[in-house]
């Protein structure tokens, strides 16, 4: 026995350090890659569920209709139905947290009428625009068209 | 020498123990994760559909997007494009975009020229070549087909942002890392939809979930003539435009 690997050290001793080596690969290893890496790809699975938790702005049009049932009615009887109300009102998630922490805007007729239904040659023909210059000049919008269900009152 | 080699070989496994140990976060975060149960990411596969048609160039989209996201000013994860061509020379379109759309187009009357507006965002690619050029990992394909960026890991190399054929991503000025459209995924995994959806007032875009058989993008991908954007690039959009013009790159 001793005969056979006596002339054997030159290759164990290599083999040990190529072993030692690969441990201490394995270690560093084991401390430096994330835990999720690998969960689903080449990535940290863990990133998903940071991205998720960014925080929500808009609460969404079920959220605002769950308490504004008035409104929702109104609206959804007119032309504005598919006009979500923080498309006009903007972003209200922390009014619906927390209704009296912060108000959603009211938003300033006219301006914001002009920005959809302002007359341009490149929104399609089916939606209903106006020249504010030529049409009723002078007038709110809302003097004629109730924004919420705006057909003539 | 016998004695120097078990001594290495008993303190690296000693080491070995004591790095699996340091590790032990990793089963309770799992557990965590499928004890929350709500979203499994393998049941979804996320993507858009944008009708040309609808489409009225308000810049809705571009401001909810910058809200919910805090997109930086100058910077766009979506923005809107005015097309203008002239008879039929599809190939010298006249592109415009002032302010990514934000605040609405300069109305025109011109009457000679055919003009439309053109939303654009992430394609979210199933073969998305900005994944595929990141050297490190921080980009990748979610289980549910939403290219996302792990912030952590980005370089800031910008391999991904000339790689992407539809200019989708750029270097956020503060944090100096790529960011781009996340199809608002803190959304979308709660059953919202994406801003620029909740605000388009014409629901010219639509956020769609392929896997899901009740989805309405199925009778929409049935029941209209729809394209992606630079088809011949092959990878793989999953927003579909409906009357989408030859003209547009």
């Amino acid at each position: 026995m001793q005969g056979r690997w006596k002339d054997s050290i030159h290759l164990i001793r290599p083999a040990a350090v190529f072993l030692a080596g690969l441990l201490l690969f394995l270690v560093v290893r084991a401390y430096i890659v994330p835990p999720t890496f690998g969960q689903y790809g080449h990535y940290r699975g863990a990133v998903l569920d940071e991205v998720r938790a960014r925080p929500v702005k808009y609460a969404g049009q079920e959220t605002c209709a769950g308490c504004h049932v008035e409104e929702t009615e109104v609206k959804g009887k007119g032309k504005h139905a598919t006009v979500a109300c923080e498309a006009c009102h903007g972003p209200a998630a922390r009014h619906a947290d927390d209704p009296g922490s912060m108000r959603p805007m009211k938003p300033e007729g006219t301006a914001l009428c002009a920005g959809c239904h302002e007359m341009d040659t490149a929104k399609p023909k089916w939606f209903r625009q106006v020249n504010t210059k030529e049409h009723m000049p002078g007038m709110k919008c809302t003097e004629c068209h109730a924004a919420h269900s705006p057909a003539l009152h | 020498m016998d004695a120097t080699r078990r001594q290495i070989l008993k303190g690296a496994g000693l080491l070995l123990i004591l790095g699996a140990r340091a590790n032990p976060d990793a089963a309770p975060e799992a557990a965590g994760a499928a004890a929350e149960g709500a979203y499994n990411p393998h049941e979804h596969l996320w993507g858009m559909t944008i009708d040309i048609e609808k489409c009225i160039g308000c810049g809705n989209c571009v401001r909810a997007c910058a809200q919910e996201n805090d997109v930086p000013e100058e910077y766009f994860r979506t923005w809107i494009e005015r097309y203008e061509i002239e008879g039929g020379d599809l190939e010298h379109p006249k592109v415009s975009s002032p302010d990514g759309g934000k605040h609405g187009f300069p109305p025109s009357s011109e009457t000679t020229t055919k003009q439309f507006f053109v939303p654009k965002l992430c394609n979210h690619c199933q073969e998305s070549p900005c994944v595929q050029v990141c050297p490190v990992g921080a980009t990748f394909d979610s289980p549910d087909g939403v290219v996302l960026v792990d912030e952590s890991y980005c370089l800031g190399c910008r391999y991904c942002v000339q790689a992407c054929p539809y200019g989708c991503r750029y270097i956020h000025p503060k944090k100096m890392t790529v960011d781009k459209c996340t199809l608002c995924y803190h959304r979308i995994t709660k059953g919202l939809t994406t801003a620029c959806c909740e605000a388009c007032p014409t629901q010219a875009r639509v956020l769609a979930d392929l896997k899901n058989p009740a989805d309405p993008v199925h009778v929409f991908l049935r029941e209209n003539k729809v394209q992606v954007l630079k088809p011949h690039m092959a990878t793989r959009s999953k927003v579909y435009y409906r009357a989408l013009d030859g003209a547009v790159r």
